[in-house]
């Protein structure tokens, strides 16, 4: 029995249902990413595995209980998330905010405990923010803060964290390196992760167990390297490719197949012609 | 084609609530009586009760046109659904300047409140606009910016109708949008106003398409922006300023009419401008007329009913967007 | 612009922790100290002046008869009303910026102001009725009003934004059956409305201290519990729910005590304006602190609303100008600036 599961959960906003009787476990101490088209319901589910959104059918279960039913900071204490978009409040140094990741084991009489300084100061290394501790989170670019809201969810101390797209406006180098961080955070610290990637090289490189999700209904799951084949990219997302292997880590990479013979051999001065 | 004739029924429509504003009140006419206070005009007093009804319901007919095309180009100028000369301040803005006017120069007639109205409106126009951050401006920043400067002039209202009893006695009756004092000078004073800022607002027609699909979008499409955002301004400032100075505030026509037009045309400003212009005088008639009814012998003024009628439908709106579209 | 943040951190050997911001805490103390002094002096101002050391002398029980009648019966409460209603009106502009997330979501731009002066203008207007009955209308149109207003922006969970547009879609209503209200009444009445609307402190007595501090007592416990998961809340719901906060039950609660917070003050002051909106920006701008600052809110909000007395008496003579209309023209000016700033800031 894994710690985290949906079971046949309905999800949705208002009327509009976004995936019916979905039921997905999460391999405990995985780095599991969720990949889709656009509108597969791969956020909306990483929402109702978070308690983000309460499914209107089925359970998420956490440790075997429902997990709206739980108290609100066990669950805190226990599963981590980084939302999509945060807001920092104004004037806040990084310090400060990585702090309030310990508002789950703080109460009104223990607000700030030595331990909470050292969890607090040790995330911020491990996310290599330290030296920026006093600088203000508005200053930073956005890989720098997107960092800091890491570090902030590992203050939370949780052994499951869920991160929804985690890269998304982010430079490439930014990018590789969130995710370096992530698998670092998952192979040394042994927590459970779970992402949301847009990038399905990014998933292939980075995740131990991919869940591909189409319309509300998972395609397929595995292991990267059993998973992603060229139907499966044809059944998700429509398009012809070729799959090989990633030269760097000989995981699967997604080579989409050129749709004109002809512009095969990168012929510039022709790109420019359109079709009508 | 449809569209046409879709405004040809429109305009039909129109007629026939214009006539119902002419027969009915508090002492309901005949349709003969009617007709005959019309056009064999013989000093009976059915046909001064027409004569009266008449101005009344042409005052309507023109500041409601002015009010929905206003209403239209402040949304499509603003990309904003919920743009209203009510919300975005411009009606508080007219208000305190015809208070100013009451109690500091002592003006009592129509003629000199109307250029007071329109500075007033225009100043607040261009200031919710700038407050709002005319660029980046969001719904939800538009309204605050209105709101507030409302808040503030609100407060300058109060304390000077405090102090001034006459400014008191004639603020409360003018501040809640009534058509029950229209007289024929007063519409001839508005009209000319009214005439160049609908010209000019569809004339905007084409340059607020572009302006829909955003700055970037509509400089490629190679519309102006200064200049229409400038000519746009003017043109929902003078509306609204004439409408506010003849009638009072009346709050909504311009939010409720673009939206109901466009809910059965395109999105083409080609369109919404024209079916704005001819149904948002159905609107403040009916509005009107329904005042008249529910309140009888005295009657509700047209300002309150629009507000009790838009208010929801406002918030209606409001509720169906996603909180990322605010 | 770079400030480093002071905390204290105080810790017992049983585990036991509390975290202070110095900053926070000098300026709370400053401005209590202030909006005490300005109290002292603001009952020293009057047709009949009394030096400080007399009144300090009187409230100590040491003054003569006539100065122990006017001190004690007459400035003395007022001057307690112009504490609490400030007080109120700062906590809840605090509470309602924080929960909406934006600089300008505060009651008087919402609705609640209006909603009490329709609650207040149905019983001057249609019942003639006393000051009590007035007060108890005005604190049922704020509380309906602000219901209203949850209750129709309420859509899986409240969102900031919408509450604020439907705030201002429901004032909007309000303010045309307040207006009708007015052109109902007869002259005298009229005026008299006209003055309730403005804010006042004028006339205001023990009568009006005894319900503040009745609730004062039942919703500072409230807020005081739901302050740390307020900060949270800052972060957006997301994060904050992820950090264990039940974040539609704190919301719920914080608006209930922020509605009646603003309630209970316009009943018993009118609507004052802007010192919702104001007090808590200042007060932000102080400490220098990110998080809702309740507390220096709450002293802004007395200081504020008794300055703002002292110097409409000082200026134009003892209740002759409605504080309402100084908080109104100051607040104006205050406010076009925060637009300027904090739009350039890219806040709002």
């Amino acid at each position: 029995m894994n710690r985290l599961a949906a079971d046949d959960v309905t999800l949705g906003y208002d009327q509009r249902v976004i995936a019916e009787k979905l039921s997905v476990e999460i391999p405990d101490n995985s780095f599991t990413v969720i990949v889709g088209p656009n509108a597969c319901g791969k956020s909306t589910l990483l929402r109702a595995l978070s308690r983000m959104l309460k499914p209107t059918a089925g359970r998420v279960l956490l440790d075997g209980s429902v997990i709206q039913s739980m108290p609100a900071k066990k669950v805190a204490r226990t599963l981590g998330l980084l939302p999509q978009s945060s807001i920092a409040p104004d004037g806040i140094t990084v310090g400060d905010l990585v702090a309030r990741g310990r508002y789950p084991h703080q109460g009104l009489l223990r607000q700030w405990s030595s331990e909470d300084e050292r969890v607090v100061r040790e995330s911020m290394e491990s996310t290599g923010v330290a030296e920026l501790a006093d600088r203000y989170v508005d200053e930073l670019s956005g890989g720098q803060r997107q960092r800091v809201w890491i570090a902030m969810a590992l203050a939370q101390q949780t052994p499951l964290l869920l991160l929804d797209e985690p890269t998304t406006y982010l430079d490439i180098q930014h990018q590789i390196d969130v995710l370096d961080l992530c698998a670092e955070l998952h192979e040394e610290q042994g927590r459970t992760l779970v992402a949301v990637l847009h990038d399905l090289n990014h998933a292939a490189r980075y995740a131990t167990h991919l869940i591909a999700l189409r319309g509300g209904e998972v395609i397929a799951e595995g292991a990267p390297k059993d998973v992603v084949t060229a139907e499966l990219v044809d059944r998700l997302f429509g398009m012809a490719c070729q799959v090989i292997d990633d030269p760097e880590t000989g995981t699967p990479l997604v080579v989409p197949a050129a749709r004109r013979a002809g512009k095969r051999r990168g012929g510039a001065g022709q790109v420019t012609t359109a079709a009508s | 084609m449809p569209r046409a004739a879709g405004l040809v029924v429109s305009g039909l429509v129109l007629v026939a609530v214009a006539v119902a504003s002419i027969a009915l009140g508090a002492r309901p006419l005949a349709l003969d009586q009617v007709w005959h206070g019309l056009f064999h005009d013989t000093g009976r007093y059915a046909d001064v009760v027409v004569g009266e009804r008449v101005s009344r319901t042409v005052l309507g007919m023109v500041a409601g046109l002015a009010l929905g095309l206003a209403g239209a180009v402040l949304q499509a100028l603003t990309r904003n659904p919920l743009a209203d000369p009510g919300i975005l301040g411009i009606n508080m803005g007219a208000s305190a300047a015809v208070v100013t006017a009451i109690s500091f120069f002592g003006v009592t007639s129509f003629s000199g409140y109307v250029w007071f109205a329109f500075i007033g409106s225009a100043a607040v126009g261009v200031l919710v606009h700038a407050l709002g951050g005319s660029r980046s401006a969001t719904p939800v920043r538009l309204a605050l910016a209105g709101t507030a400067v409302t808040a503030a002039l609100s407060g300058y209202l109060y304390a000077v109708m405090i102090g001034d009893d006459v400014a008191l006695n004639r603020m409360r009756f003018w501040q809640v949008g009534s058509l029950a004092s229209a007289r024929t000078d007063t519409i001839q004073q508005v009209l000319p106003f009214v005439v160049v800022g609908a010209l000019l607002a569809l004339g905007l027609a084409r340059p607020l398409n572009a302006m829909a699909m955003g700055d970037d979008t509509a400089r490629a499409l190679g519309a102006h922006l200064g200049r229409t955002r400038a000519l746009g301004m003017a043109a929902a400032t003078v509306l609204c300023g004439a409408a506010t100075a003849a009638c009072g505030p009346i709050v909504f026509i311009g939010l409720m009419v673009p939206h109901i037009v466009r809910s059965f045309t395109s999105p083409d400003m080609r369109w919404i401008l024209p079916y704005a212009a001819v149904l948002s005088p159905v609107l403040l008639l009916g509005a009107d007329v329904v005042g008249r009814l529910v309140a009888r012998p005295a009657e509700l003024q047209v300002g309150i009913v629009t507000a009790v009628i838009g208010a929801p439908v406002f918030i209606f709106l409001v509720r169906r967007r996603r909180p990322a579209q605010l | 612009m770079k400030t480093t943040q002071v905390t204290k951190t105080l810790r017992t050997p049983g585990g036991l922790s509390v975290r202070l911001d110095i900053r926070s805490a000098v300026v709370v103390a400053v401005l209590l100290v202030a909006a005490l002094a300005t109290s002292v002096v603001l009952i020293g101002t009057g047709d009949f002046e009394i030096p400080a050391v007399d009144v300090l002398r009187t409230l100590a029980g040491h003054g003569n008869a006539g100065q122990e009648f006017i001190v004690n019966e007459l400035r003395l409460p007022r001057a307690l009303v112009g504490l609490l209603v400030g007080g109120a009106l700062g906590l809840s502009g605090a509470l309602f910026q924080a929960v909406s997330r934006n600089p300008l979501g505060s009651p008087d731009v919402l609705g609640l102001g209006q909603g009490s002066t329709a609650g207040a203008l149905v019983m001057i207007v249609i019942f003639g009725g006393s000051a009590t009955q007035v007060a108890l209308g005005a604190l049922v149109g704020g509380t309906v009003t602000g219901v209203a207003i949850y209750l129709l922006a309420w859509k899986r969970g409240v969102h900031g934004y919408r509450l604020v547009l439907v705030g201002i879609g429901v004032a909007a209503f309000v303010t045309a059956v307040n207006g009708y209200l007015l052109t109902k009444a007869d002259f005298v009445d009229a005026a008299r409305a006209t003055v309730w609307m403005t804010g006042s402190l004028g006339g205001r007595g023990w009568d009006q201290v005894w319900p503040l501090l009745l609730l004062f007592a039942v919703v500072v416990p409230v807020v005081g519990a739901c302050a740390r998961p307020l900060r949270m809340l800052e972060m957006g719901d997301d994060a904050a729910g992820g950090l264990g906060v039940r974040v539609e039950r704190v919301r719920m609660l914080l608006l209930v005590s922020s509605v009646g917070l603003t309630a209970a003050a316009t009943a018993a002051a009118g609507p004052v304006a802007f010192v919702a909106l104001t007090a808590p920006q200042i007060a932000r701008r102080l400490t220098k602190s990110p998080g809702p600052n309740l507390l220096a809110a709450t002293c802004m909000g007395a200081t504020l609303l008794l300055a703002a007395d002292l110097a409409s008496q000082r200026a134009f003579g003892a209740d002759q100008l409605p504080v309402g209309a100084v908080t109104g023209v100051v607040g104006g000016l205050y406010l076009l600036w925060l637009l300027v700033t904090e739009r350039k800031a890219g806040r709002i």
